[in-house]
């Protein structure tokens, strides 16, 4: 099923982008080379030829783990994706996690003190980082604390001064796996600004979308029968009637979870961040086409990874499901 | 005699988009140690709100002005501190409620949630000692296969398991007043008459007060010692239950006697029209 999503996918960003006008040979040669020069590598990418047999050249490729050759940076593309992907994924990550941290609680918060002041401060911020999209946030972020108030870098992954061997491409774990702590701390301070521009929106969703289950929640009669029998109200918030809002809420989560990867796209334009989104806005605007089709498949790959998590903890969240609706 | 619940005037009003409608007209009422009071009326009349105030619930809502002097084993609870208010919930007062299974959490299993209530009673109280304490409750409501009912979720069992789970998780702290808010109406009338047998049975054995609350006439006739009628929130009648079946006084409460179709039937008692004698005077069986 998943894989049939990916081939669609496959298809379909394949004809977009070479239904897009310009010549791809031409743009990656540059002004100054002959024609001659602009058809033979045209025709080395078999860019002649008929479109399903293009595909059909590509499609081979892929089979072998091979998404063809970069014309902007002039390596396998799987190459230039395994570069960059992780920078993304780390960022992506940790945006999820603020997600899910901070938005979560804050909503729980908000339900249990409905109508009152933590309720109203909640629901305000809620309201201001939903109506703003990621990249203003981080352009506000950066201005604010990296710029007037300079407690964090502007910009990149790491500082020049630090030099860490690449093993795993994320940075966190690779100067860690390196022993070196104060590089970790400055590769996690670069990540700060970038993640929380990225997740803020996705934290006032969670916690206004937490709020509205928690509140039908708590109409339950099982949660009456919770006050009526004096359970903690503390409690009652985080566990009995967060517990069964969490399961409607789940899915809605995984979305903005996923949608978390395309809003990177801008957020690591602002912070010269070196990920995959970058990468795929550079490709698109050179018309290299091996690296627009391969970068779509992974951001699709990631998506649907995302999907299936959240299927799977729908799952382990709702005992109806795990275990079925019948009686003894 | 004392009383273990005294209630003297009580009254309560809601503060809406509209106006403030007052709900409760002063209402009195009194319940013995281990006596079985009911409280009847037809729906709306205020029933659940009464129940929800002697529990402090309605106290929280915003909104809700309630006032009037509640009395309960010796100490007046509109003069305690919140947290000794608190105190007294799912301890020395418990509810049964009229659904039992969707007054069960539905994604904790019940262990989880009896441990809980027997938390009230018994702070940090351990998994195993939890289990073996849950256990012997649900052998008083004649369940036998605690494990398997413990590993349950409510939807996992059928609505009289649930009932009696109820009733065990409702008695297990030993509280001096059990409010059984309409209990078992959710169910078939054979199930719901099995289910109030054991529990008259119980309340009887731990001398257990019980505040219960119907609108069936013929299960109030089983179970309570005293009946008190309530209409549009007022108590109209009151007297031993036999006394007050035998010869109803107040033009309400013959109405409602003459509605209900069957002694077992569950269903609301269906009063024609309202009626200027129904504001008459209340009256008080010795
Ligand atoms: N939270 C509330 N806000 C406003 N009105 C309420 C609220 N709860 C109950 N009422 C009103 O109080 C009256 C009594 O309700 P209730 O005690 O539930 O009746 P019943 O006798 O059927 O249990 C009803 O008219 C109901 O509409
Ligand atoms: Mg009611």
């Amino acid at each position: 099923m998943s894989l049939l999503v990916l081939w669609g996918v496959s298809v379909l960003i394949f004809a977009i982008a070479r239904v897009i006008p310009g010549n791809p040979a031409r743009v990656a040669l540059g002004p100054n080379a002959t024609q001659d020069q602009v058809d033979a590598l045209a025709a080395a990418l078999y860019l002649d030829r008929n479109i399903l047999v293009q595909y059909a050249f590509w499609l081979r490729d892929l089979m072998r783990g091979d998404l063809g050759r970069s014309l902007y940076t002039n390596r396998p593309v799987t190459q230039d994706i395994a570069e960059f992907l992780p920078a993304t994924l780390e960022l992506i990550f940790l945006a999820a996690m603020l997600m899910i941290v901070a938005g979560l609680p804050l909503g729980i918060l908000a339900a249990r003190f409905r109508g009152r002041w933590p309720d109203h401060v909640i629901r305000v911020f809620s309201l201001l980082t939903v109506s703003a999209p990621s990249f203003v946030w981080a352009v506000a972020l950066m201005l604010a604390f990296a710029y007037f108030l300079p407690i964090f870098p502007i910009a990149g992954r790491l500082s020049e001064a630090y030099s860490i061997p690449r093993v795993t491409g994320f940075l966190t774990i690779d100067t860690l796996l390196a022993g070196n702590l104060h590089a970790f701390a400055n590769a996690l301070r670069h990540m700060v600004l970038p993640a929380v521009a990225l997740s803020l929106s996705g934290i006032g969703q969670a916690a206004r979308l937490t709020r509205a289950n928690m509140i039908e929640t708590y109409e339950k009669p099982y949660i009456e029968m919770s006050q009526a029998y004096g359970f903690p109200e503390g409690r009652i918030a985080r566990t009995y009637a967060f517990r069964p809002s969490l399961i409607p809420s789940l899915t809605i989560i995984g979305l903005d979870i996923a949608a978390l990867l395309g809003n990177a796209f801008l957020v690591e334009a602002v912070f010269g961040w070196p990920g995959l989104s970058r990468y795929g806005v550079q490709v698109i605007l050179r018309k290299d086409l091996n690296a627009i089709v391969g970068t779509v498949l992974v951001i699709a790959a990631l998506f649907l990874i995302v999907n299936i998590i959240v299927d799977i903890l729908t799952v382990l969240l709702n005992p109806r499901i795990r275990l079925g609706e019948a009686r003894p | 005699m004392s009383a273990l619940l005294d209630i003297a005037d009580l009254r309560l009003s809601f503060r809406l988009w509209s106006g403030t409608v007052e709900v409760l007209h002063g209402i009195s009422l009194s319940i013995a140690k281990g006596e079985r009071v009911a409280l009847v009326g037809e729906s709306g009349s205020g029933k659940s709100v009464t129940a929800r105030i002697v529990l402090g619930l309605i106290q929280e809502l915003k909104g809700a002005t309630v006032s009037g002097r509640i009395r309960f084993d010796g100490q007046d609870l509109g003069r305690l501190s919140p947290r000794a208010r608190h105190a007294l919930r799912g301890t020395e007062m418990s509810m049964i409620f009229q659904d039992p299974t969707s007054s069960l959490n539905p994604v904790f299993p019940i262990l989880r949630q009896f441990r809980e209530v027997l938390a009230r009673r018994t702070p940090r109280i351990s998994e195993a000692e939890a289990r073996a304490r849950a256990t012997e409750a649900l052998r008083e409501v004649a369940i036998h296969e605690a494990d398997r009912v413990l590993a349950s979720y409510p939807f996992q069992l059928s609505g009289g398991m649930n009932q009696r789970v109820m009733i065990a998780m409702a008695l297990a702290n030993r509280p001096k007043l059990l409010i059984a808010d309409e209990p078992g109406t959710a169910l078939d009338v054979t199930v719901q008459a099995q289910t109030l047998d054991l529990m008259r049975k119980l309340v009887a054995d731990h001398g257990t007060a019980v505040l219960f609350i119907s609108h069936n006439l013929g299960v109030v006739r089983e179970f309570a010692d005293r009946t008190y009628v309530i209409y549009r929130g007022r108590i109209v009648e009151q007297g031993p239950t036999a006394a007050v079946f035998a010869d109803p006084r107040h033009a309400y409460t013959r109405a409602l006697l003459a509605a209900q179709p069957r002694l077992t039937g569950g269903a609301l008692p269906e009063i024609a029209e309202r009626d200027p004698a129904f504001e008459n005077p209340m009256e008080v069986h010795p």
